[in-house]
């Protein structure tokens, strides 16, 4: 099946440039907590995120138990659910997936596998792990405050998110936007650097089509993260000052419970297409990091060369420029102007295409390979067919005319947790399980390990699977309870109490997760520097974990691309990237 | 090989749950049975790449999982086939555009006969008007908005002061006539949501969106909002009745007439009576 050739070693000229000076640490404090360490900063961003996200799955529990059950727990009203959903949606979307993929992934990996010793500004990189942290502050204290955290659903649409007929409309939406802005000032701290680092830190022979397809994920969702955020930027700063300052950026005239409100003039369907313009790359800046680390995990763990490599890297830049012009399929039925209607269901369904290429060629790099169905190739698996799924669904709505009848039901929810939030939680998950042993020098344990992914995967496909039908139905979301209908039989609240029952089994395996994390620390089998004989460079540091400045005396010297498994001939399956080509003649045979 | 075979199973499982799940959408009450078929269209297209992908997926995963001995291939491109696969997903692609973009044209086209009634949306009940028997609708203003006449319409508007205006009551519509559903919010986006009726739009306060369709079938259909509105956003009902031409002709005799409602109401009536006796 060989048509084209790899050019896969090439010599490398020598140093010519002499290595720039770390920051070196001098004290307890400066390493492990103001530490400018990009691997430290990773951490930092990860156990946050991870905390926070502890919140979300807690809410999501709780919205569950109102769905499933509804009218039997007293203690969550109308209110709190709003409020629930609102801060489940937020904190998983921004919060999480983006501080997790970027600000944890980003950080640890950028530096070891493009080969540098640290980020290029690692006083930047710290200052954005701290605003970060603030904004993540800011947003947990919205449950303390006088009428509570926000209700205004996860997208913040105005008139309703700033007026009283939504819950937290005191200080919960203030500090939600107060919030995002420092989220935003953070991540482009945190953003300029993994951009720079990518551009100017490769080490030698690191050129950008041997970067591993992690890196390009990274690298390209980081780009778009710098180009999305400045919208959602000002629609945050200008709602601000529509609930603050009485402007009416996004307030018409209006009349709320028979008074005349003082508002006039604003459009509310502008803030709609701010939010979407950030909102839609949103989805592929989590998903496409997602991408590219599935992408190794399957190439690694099936012992094969990624499947038409070059192509994987177009598809992300493919996808990545493209997903600035489909925002306005949130917006089908937002009363913009139908003719919209006919490019943006074009482009989305354009997008459609080199997404489908990235599938192919996971599911060709297992075609002949040798699949190790360890943990971590588990998750990649379970990635596939909910990622196949969630995208597959998105067809629907992306059609214009066929999101007409689903907008705004339980089909749409069912859709975006499948396709962003679990397939790429089972990615976050099975690079855990991959990297884990980089980080701490030992192996997760693997039988809690499988439990784990057979409980997560299974149960969320149970989960958001038949919902989808329940949108079908025509069952809204954002209900707290649909009461008396017509068109919803008792079959469908019984659907609803099974998806509770197992929305908080799924919730209790992750439990079993942490329990890992924290025993296999103390307890986990020793791992060596590269127990899954992995080709890419943060495999091969002289110490695992990784010291500060990564590399010992001298950087690593990259001499062929990130796949070199199972090359014909070689005495191991696998080739590190800064192997030289000692036996030219050998290699000569290769293709 | 279990994993295999719960990965093959999960496919099997997904598309026998579609076939037998009692959870389908509501027996359809307007035109728009074109927009169920797109559905059923992309339901085939879509479950028939899912199964493939899904179904290879696990046959590699049976024949190719680690043995002693075993070494993968080494093949990093294969141009032909990634080109093949590429222009088999754009005619997939285009399978179900083209039929979307055709029904889109049919739903965003409103035909010249359709009469126009209007939906206003506030916090949190429905509220309609219908033209008059003059046929038009009079003009209205969110400023206007009292005590006396909630909907806003304009007092000095002579096309609005035979509107009907229902406020807080059912919808009634005549089954096979082509109706423009004009919707209004004064305060935050609500959206106007029958399921039977598949069409939907979201309310803009400070504008004025629409959607068109016509009733095939005569029945009492819930009316729900699909945007969030606030608290009682999942308590915002009403009912739509479509009817026969007869009896929708009776419940129109029965409703008031915004030159009845508003404080002009007396002088009105009596100028309507005096005149008319």
């Amino acid at each position: 099946m060989v048509d084209v050739p790899y050019d896969a070693v090439t010599d490398v000229p020598p140093a010519e440039v002499a290595e720039v000076d770390l920051y070196h640490p001098r004290s307890w404090w400066t390493k492990y907590v103001f530490s400018q360490d990009a691997k430290v900063i990773a951490i930092q961003y990860s156990l946050t995120a991870t905390a926070i996200g502890l919140v979300a799955l807690v809410l999501s529990w709780l919205m569950r138990l109102q769905l499933g059950f509804p009218g039997t727990f007293s203690f969550i009203d109308a209110s709190q659910y709003l409020q629930f959903i609102t801060m489940h949606g937020m904190i998983m979307v921004i919060y999480l997936l983006t501080a997790l993929f970027l600000g944890g992934f980003g950080n640890y990996l950028i530096p070891l596998m493009v080969g540098a010793r640290d980020m290029v500004f690692p006083y930047v990189n710290m200052l954005s792990y701290w605003v970060y942290l603030l904004a993540v502050l800011v947003l947990a204290s919205t449950f303390f405050v006088p009428g509570g955290p926000t209700g205004a659903g996860w997208t913040l649409y105005p008139p309703q998110a700033i007026l009283s007929g939504t819950p937290g409309q005191d200080w919960g939406i203030i500090l939600m936007l107060s919030s995002l802005i420092l989220f935003i000032i953070g991540f482009t701290m945190g953003g300029l650097n993994y951009v720079v680092t990518v551009l100017q830190a490769r080490t030698r022979g690191m050129t950008l089509m041997r970067l591993p397809l992690t890196v390009w994920g990274i690298f390209t969702a980081t780009i778009m993260a710098l180009l999305a955020f400045p919208a959602l930027f000002v629609a945050c700063v200008m709602m601000l000052f529509d609930r603050v300052l009485a402007t009416s950026f996004f307030m018409p005239a209006l009349v709320q419970m028979g008074e005349q409100m003082k508002y006039g003039g604003g459009s509310p369907l502008l803030f709609q297409h701010l939010f979407w313009f950030f909102g839609h790359p949103e989805v592929y800046i989590v998903a496409l990091p997602a991408f590219g680390i599935v992408s190794d995990l399957i190439s690694t763990h099936a012992r094969k060369n990624i499947f038409g490599y070059r192509m994987m890297v177009w598809a992300i830049v493919a996808i990545g420029a493209l997903s600035f012009i489909v925002w306005a399929h949130h917006m089908y039925v937002s009363g913009m102007h139908p003719q919209f209607g006919f490019f943006f269901a074009t482009t989305t369904l354009i997008i459609a295409i080199p997404t489908a290429i990235k599938v192919y060629n996971w599911v060709l790099t297992l075609w002949r390979g040798d699949i190790h169905l360890t943990v971590p190739m588990l998750f990649a698996l379970g990635f596939i067919i909910t990622f196949v799924n969630g995208g597959l669904t998105g067809l629907f709505l992306g059609n214009v005319v066929v999101d007409v009848p689903l907008s705004d039901t339980m089909f749409v929810v069912a859709h975006f947790h499948m396709v962003m939030g679990v397939a790429p939680i089972l990615v976050v998950l099975g690079a855990i399980y991959h990297w884990y042993p980089k980080l701490t020098g030992r192996m997760l344990d693997d039988v809690l390990g499988k439990f784990h992914f057979w409980v997560t995967f299974l149960g969320a496909y149970l989960i958001f699977f038949p919902m989808h039908y329940l949108g079908l139905l025509g069952f809204p979301r954002r209900y707290h309870d649909i009461g008396e209908a017509a068109f919803i039989p008792s079959s469908a609240h019984t659907l609803n109490a099974f998806i509770t029952v197992v929305a908080l089994i799924v919730g209790f395996a992750q439990m079993v997760f942490l329990f890992n994390l924290v025993w296999s620390l103390f307890k986990g089998k020793p791992s060596g520097g590269n127990p899954w004989r992995a080709t890419t460079l943060e495999w091969q540091t002289p110490e695992t974990p990784p010291g500060h400045g990564n590399w010992g005396k001298e950087l690593p010297v990259v001499y062929r691309w990130a796949y070199d498994y199972s090359v014909p001939g070689a005495e191991q399956d696998f080739i590190p990237q800064n192997q030289p080509p000692a036996r030219r003649a050998a290699q000569g045979a290769l293709p | 090989m279990a994993v295999a075979l719960i990965l093959l199973l999960v496919a099997v499982g997904s598309v026998l749950f579609h076939i037998y799940s009692p959870w389908w959408w509501t027996p359809i009450a307007t035109n728009w049975r074109y927009i169920d078929d797109t559905i059923n269209i992309t339901f085939w297209i879509t479950g028939v790449v899912f199964f493939a992908v899904i179904a290879f997926m696990a046959y590699c995963v049976y024949r190719f999982h680690h043995k002693e001995g075993r070494q993968a291939a080494y093949n990093p491109e294969n141009k032909r086939l990634e080109w093949w696969l590429s222009i088999g997903t754009a005619v997939g692609v285009a399978a179900m555009l083209a039929p979307g973009l055709f029904v889109w044209h049919q739903f965003v086209t409103v035909p010249a006969d359709a009469t126009e009634i209007e939906v206003m949306g506030q916090q949190w009940q429905w509220s309609f008007r219908l033209p008059g028997k003059d046929g038009r609708m009079g003009t209205s203003d969110v400023r206007k908005i009292g005590s006396e006449n909630p909907m806003g319409l304009n007092p000095d508007d002579p096309h609005g002061q035979d509107d009907l205006v229902i406020e807080s009551g059912d919808l009634h519509l005549p089954i096979g006539k082509p109706v423009k559903v004009l919707l209004r919010s004064v305060d935050v986006l609500h959206d106007f949501y029958v399921p039977e009726f598949r069409a939907k739009m979201d309310m803009v306060p400070g504008t004025v969106t629409y959607f068109w369709m016509t009733p095939i079938r005569t029945g009492t259909f819930d009316v729900l909002c699909a945007e969030l509105c606030g608290v009682a956003h999942a308590q915002m009902r009403a009912k739509v009745i479509v009817e026969e031409e007869s009896e929708y002709r009776a419940w129109l005799e029965q409703q008031r007439t915004f030159a009845e409602l508003s404080g002009r109401s007396a002088v009105m009536r009596a100028t309507y009576r005096s005149g008319g006796e």
